[in-house]
């Protein structure tokens, strides 16, 4: 086997550390250690931006390393948590039955975007694009928490590591989006997070919960 | 087949077979300490053996042969596969008749046994506890094999004292496939060998105990031997582990006598670490209810196909 330089091997690391991180999300009942879990990832995908731009020397890519450690690690898990906090979810968990299932399920999906990955790795010219798959993977397994949810926050955290899984795969393939785009997104991401809030008040007054199951039967049937 | 070869082979044996005992005293001490307990002695595991060998067996009317046999069966099979887990160095001459996937079976001939005596009694905590050995059983051995494939990946072959030779010559590097899988052989060891997560060991008449249920009805020699088994399974779970993720300070290779000598103390020194680190995993966390049984293994699975996945992928 040949040996990798130093700082792709640690890049490699990080990779692995994304993807774990993704199937903790995806196993996990408890919605404040879901937002403790986003924080990691968002750490973990920091070091990554900034391993990237130290290899490559793109000055730019430090301001997106930057930009993600206020708004993914400090910001917005401090929003989220003070939200669950106001909501009075604190100690809500999430009703799944089948983690086991669902995790191997889990595993046919990053099989699946091992695969998809393939033929955009050969035709990438980047030296991260080993990592594409991965980031791919991490996606699709935020895409598959959001699925096996029902309470709206753990949906949103769902989002949020999508977010994380799309920018990683960015990184990967092309070293990042131009800075405008990553603004805007950010921007997207931080205004969505505010509507959410201002919107879960609303679910809860309607509703009474954040059970997303509620918006399932139409008003008659209640 | 030379001198030093066969010196080596016994040499591992005889300290698996002596030392087995001590290990698990030194992780019952471990684990008085982090608890507040005042520790029982690292000699307490043969204080109990040594009583158990001179008291009188008590056997149930209906036991079969096989009861009777049993504990001789699991102890010779746990032998055996001490004696091709490579722990002080890897020219062993009997690793060449059986690789890790033969010591997978081998375990797994244990285990059967296992359950089968504690079922020929008839009562229902020995079948209830075999039950539920099964259970662990089939679902830990896909985890454990999955392990033993990374491993195998990375050094292209299935030999335990390959594998082991490979990492220790290999340069230094970062390997996440081998951390995850590290994980999972971790928790596959807990789950085994009857520890904390899954079962309590230190626990003697409770429902949801699963080992101690099915050695119910054995005493004298024979609960001695299967006491003793059951170190030696530990024991050898350890030394699997060593073998694969820390192999180094290994006799690798056609190693002079001399650097057995230098083995047998890192031996030593892992045997302290993994001991106390075992002991505070089994401290820091409770005992899972049965029925979350499969999800931690379910787990454990998960991060042996991981690990083998971003062997795949990213090489490393």
């Amino acid at each position: 086997m040949t040996q990798l330089s130093w700082d792709l091997q640690l890049l490699n690391v990080c990779a692995a550390l994304l993807l774990l991180l993704a199937f903790a999300m995806l196993s996990q009942r408890r919605i404040v250690t879901l937002v403790d879990l986003l924080a990691m990832q968002g750490a973990v995908l920091c070091i990554a931006t900034v391993l990237v731009a130290w290899r490559t020397g793109k000055s730019h890519l430090y301001v997106s390393a930057l930009l993600t450690l206020g708004l993914k690690v400090l910001f917005l898990p401090w929003l989220l948590r003070r939200l669950i906090r106001r909501l009075e979810v604190y100690w809500d968990t999430e009703p799944m039955d089948n983690i086991g299932g669902t995790m191997l399920l889990g595993l046919l999906i990053v099989i699946f975007a091992f695969g998809l990955a393939q033929p955009i790795s050969a035709l990438a010219s980047t030296s991260t694009k080993s990592t594409i798959g991965v980031a791919v993977a991490v996606t699709l397994l935020a895409f598959l928490t959001m699925i096996t949810r029902k309470k709206a926050m753990s949906q949103i955290v769902g989002f949020l590591s999508m977010e994380n899984g799309l920018f990683f795969a960015a990184m990967s393939a092309t070293y990042g989006m131009p800075m405008v785009v990553e603004f805007g997104v950010a921007l997207d991401v931080l205004v969505a997070m505010l509507v959410l809030g201002v919107f879960f008040f609303q679910i809860r007054e309607r509703f009474e919960s954040l059970d997303l199951r509620h918006f399932e039967s139409l008003k008659e049937d209640r | 087949m030379s001198v030093t070869e066969l010196l080596t082979q016994s040499l591992e044996m005889i300290a698996a077979v002596a030392a087995a005992p001590l290990f698990l005293g030194w992780i019952n001490q471990c684990r008085a300490w982090l608890q507040n307990r005042s520790a029982p002695s690292v000699l307490q595991p043969y204080r109990v053996i040594h009583k158990l060998f001179h008291k009188d067996a008590v056997i149930a009317a209906n036991a079969s042969p096989l009861f009777r046999g049993a504990p001789y069966i699991v102890f010779g099979v746990m032998v055996v596969a001490a004696a091709i887990i490579p722990s002080m160095g890897t020219r062993l001459p009997f690793t060449v008749a059986a690789d890790a996937i033969a010591l997978v079976g081998l375990l797994a001939t244990a285990r059967v046994f296992m359950a089968l005596a504690a079922m020929d009694i008839g009562t229902a905590f020995g079948t209830l506890g075999a039950r539920r050995e099964m259970m662990v059983g089939f679902l830990a051995e896909p985890a454990l094999l999955m392990v033993i494939f990374v491993a195998s990946l990375i050094s292209a072959t299935t030999s335990l004292p390959k594998i082991s030779e490979h990492l220790t010559t290999e340069a230094i590097g970062l390997y996440p496939s081998l951390a995850f899988t590290a994980v999972a052989f971790t928790m596959v060891l807990l789950a085994e060998n009857a520890r904390i997560p899954i079962d309590n060991p230190s626990t003697h008449l409770e429902l949801t105990m699963i080992h101690e249920a099915m050695l119910l009805e054995y005493s004298a020699r024979h609960l001695a031997l299967m006491e003793w088994a059951a170190a030696l399974k530990l024991f050898n779970y350890a030394c699997i582990g060593f073998a694969l993720f820390v192999p180094w300070g290994i006799a690798a290779g056609a190693a002079a006598p001399s650097a057995l000598l230098i083995a047998i103390p890192v031996l030593g020194l892992k045997l302290l670490l993994a001991g106390g680190g075992l002991a505070l995993i089994e401290t820091l966390s409770a005992k899972l209810r049965v029925f979350r049984a499969p999800e931690f293994l379910a787990t454990a699975f998960l991060f042996a196909v991981l690990g083998l996945l971003v062997h795949l992928l990213l090489g490393g």
